[in-house]
């Protein structure tokens, strides 16, 4: 075991991308997630050389990791919702193109410059596709400081798995709040080889070009056949997700991220008081856990989906129970947190009472 | 047996190598240009990549295709090669340059892509003396989709979205965005030529070697903007679209250099 530090789920992120051998990171600062550029700008390029550099603009930073990860570099950049939203024409056409990247996208209140708060109303945007076109983003959420550091790992992996941008969807306070985490060894920065790469034309072979651009119909449509293939392979291989007290529960709590911490605690009042109640924590939004939920349905009472939005994820836990079980929901929006009690007054009234 | 084929007609194939005066570089693909007749973007083309192939750099430069009529640069440039969201292109050139900065990295731009929806990319790559070059084609048009206004079409000229002519007081004015760039310190090369005569021709090459030259230097952002016709758009015969060229495009933006490094 390594030793533990205590550190700020921004920074954690950070420190996680100079150990995970990144190249580069290019970014624009906005609240509540410029800590990770600072953080960056102090100890990435003097302890791995890896490049960092503050962008004009989010849809210039998006830009240039289009650039450099589509030269092979291991890259990554990080927002929040509105940067976020800037960034979507250049995710479309890293989807289209194949391009490996980390995104990260510290969620706050929308809609428009809404709140510098903690939401998670950047589901759909994350989940369902927010750029023009049909593609998936491999989608992660992190509910802890810890998780910040791991899935920045596992999400390198898996972007460069699939040739796939993966978005790593926290919340306001994940990225602010401390907590003790433990870090992973320093990887190398090394050379990764990919032979669709453009580091200049290889002498005897074939020149490489990078491009989401297809004129011919035919051809095209089987571009995007095959890109809906490899997000099928990401739903039969990649689903992650945690469940606790699930064997007896008579109800399940689910949520993402923040939402799920709180879900945690709440179902802890809830056991307190004798109602069995189970919680069930996707990690992948997409590819999303449905299975576990589908499972689940025919066992149990209702489900309580508690999000920090107008209810978003509940509308695919809905389609994973297939009308098998009462799935109810609590949200808060606009920058406010559910506490434990109100979710279980919720949960009371609509279940129990 | 004599090297002289003699071919179908019964004359003498006179396809030697000691008789040839010009042939394709081999830093262009055998794929066959889609620009109309009399287009300027070919002969960008040629010589751009006759430099790169004289400088023996085809190994080690990376280009950036615009959104526009050259978006599909890809498929006759016969070096490694990103394609663009439109606008973004400096953007993508400055993540290839930041992280292999001994690579050379050039864009080929079209005055849409980089003097209207691409400004703040090409305005701020420029203004952090990225060691990058930028070809920037400028014939006053949107060429692709087929003869809208430009942000340098020209005052009174007619497009399909000035049909009365560009009126400056409703639509503005057209950007002299080199001149612009050309006031940044991270700028290095500012020149502006056109492709228009042979002798302009050997002109913007000449500028193409110098500026992979101060690229190899370190020196900082290049931006070569040529100016050039749109037979097609101008609904005009390339002759006349060269005329255009000479007579109202180039009074307008006058050729030369608008920034040279000094040389030591």
């Amino acid at each position: 075991m390594g030793k533990k530090l205590l550190m700020k789920g921004n920074e954690a992120l950070a420190e996680a991308m100079i150990l995970a051998g990144c190249d580069a990171y290019f970014g624009y600062p906005i609240t509540p997630q410029s800590e990770v550029l600072e953080y960056l700008a102090i100890h990435a390029t003097k302890r791995t050389g890896m490049v960092v550099l503050q962008a004009e603009s989010e849809v210039s930073a998006i830009n240039m990791i289009y650039g450099a990860a589509g030269a092979g570099k291991r890259v990554m950049t990080t927002s929040s919702s509105p940067g976020v939203s800037l960034m979507q024409e250049g995710i479309s056409y890293m989807a289209g193109a194949e391009i490996p990247c980390l995104l990260a996208n510290v969620n706050r209140g929308g809609p428009g410059l809404g709140t510098i708060q903690p939401a998670q109303g950047d589901y759909f945007q994350s989940v369902k596709g927010g750029g023009h076109g049909d593609y998936r983003l491999l989608v992660l959420a992190p509910y802890s400081v810890q998780e910040m550091v791991d899935f920045v790992k596992l999400g390198f992996e898996l972007a460069e798995k699939y040739r796939n941008p993966v978005m790593l969807l926290a919340d306001g306070a994940i990225g602010q709040m401390m907590e003790k985490v433990e870090l992973f060894p320093q990887q190398e920065r090394i050379d990764r080889k990919f032979p669709w790469a453009t580091t200049g034309k290889p002498k005897n072979g074939e020149r490489r070009f990078i491009t989401s651009l297809h004129f011919e119909s035919e051809l095209f449509e089987k571009v995007n056949i095959r890109l809906q293939e490899k997000y099928k392979k990401m739903e039969e291989e990649e689903v992650r997700y945690q469940t606790t007290n699930i064997e007896d529960a008579e109800y399940i709590f689910t949520g993402f991220g923040l939402g799920s911490r709180i879900c945690a605690k709440a179902m802890q009042l809830g056991r307190e008081k004798g109602y069995k109640i189970g919680l069930v924590r996707p990690q992948t939004l997409f590819p999303f856990p449905k299975n576990i939920y589908a499972e689940l349905a025919p066992k149990i009472k209702g489900i309580l989906d508690v999000e920090m939005n107008a209810g978003q994820m509940v509308e695919d836990v809905r389609l994973a129970v297939e009308g098998k079980t009462r799935v109810e929901f609590y949200g808060r929006m606009g920058g406010m947190i559910a506490s434990p009690e109100e979710i279980l007054d919720h949960f009371e009234k609509k279940f129990i009472k | 047996m004599t090297d002289n084929k003699i071919n179908e007609t019964g004359a003498e194939d006179i396809r030697k190598p000691e008789y040839l005066v010009y042939q394709r570089p081999r830093t262009l693909t055998e794929t066959e240009l889609h620009y109309c007749p009399g287009c300027s973007h070919g002969v960008a083309h040629k010589i751009l990549m006759e430099v790169i192939e004289e400088l023996d750099i085809q190994e080690t430069t990376i280009g950036i295709a615009p959104v526009g009529c050259s978006v599909f640069a890809y498929h006759y440039m016969n070096i490694d090669m990103q394609e663009a969201a439109h606008g973004r292109a400096c953007a993508l050139a400055t993540g290839i340059k930041r992280t292999m900065p001994d690579k050379y990295v050039f864009t080929y731009q079209g005055d849409g892509d980089l003097a209207a929806i691409g400004t703040a990319e090409t305005i701020h790559a420029a203004n952090r003396g990225e060691n990058i070059l930028t070809v920037f084609i400028n014939n006053g048009v949107y060429g692709m989709t087929s003869g809208q206004m430009a942000p340098t079409t020209l005052p009174g000229m007619v497009t399909t979205t000035s049909p009365f002519g560009r009126d400056v007081a409703l639509q503005g004015h057209p950007l002299k965005i080199s001149d612009l760039v050309a006031t940044l310190p991270g700028a290095a090369y500012v020149t502006r030529h056109s492709v228009h005569t042979v002798a302009n021709v050997r002109k913007a090459k000449r500028a193409m070697k110098n500026a992979f030259e101060y690229q190899k230097q370190g020196l900082g952002y290049c931006l070569i903007e040529i100016v050039s016709n749109c037979p097609s758009n101008m609904k005009m015969t390339p002759l006349e679209a060269n005329k255009f060229v000479e007579e109202k495009m180039i009074p307008y933006y006058p050729l030369g250099d608008l920034k040279k490094p000094e040389v030591k």
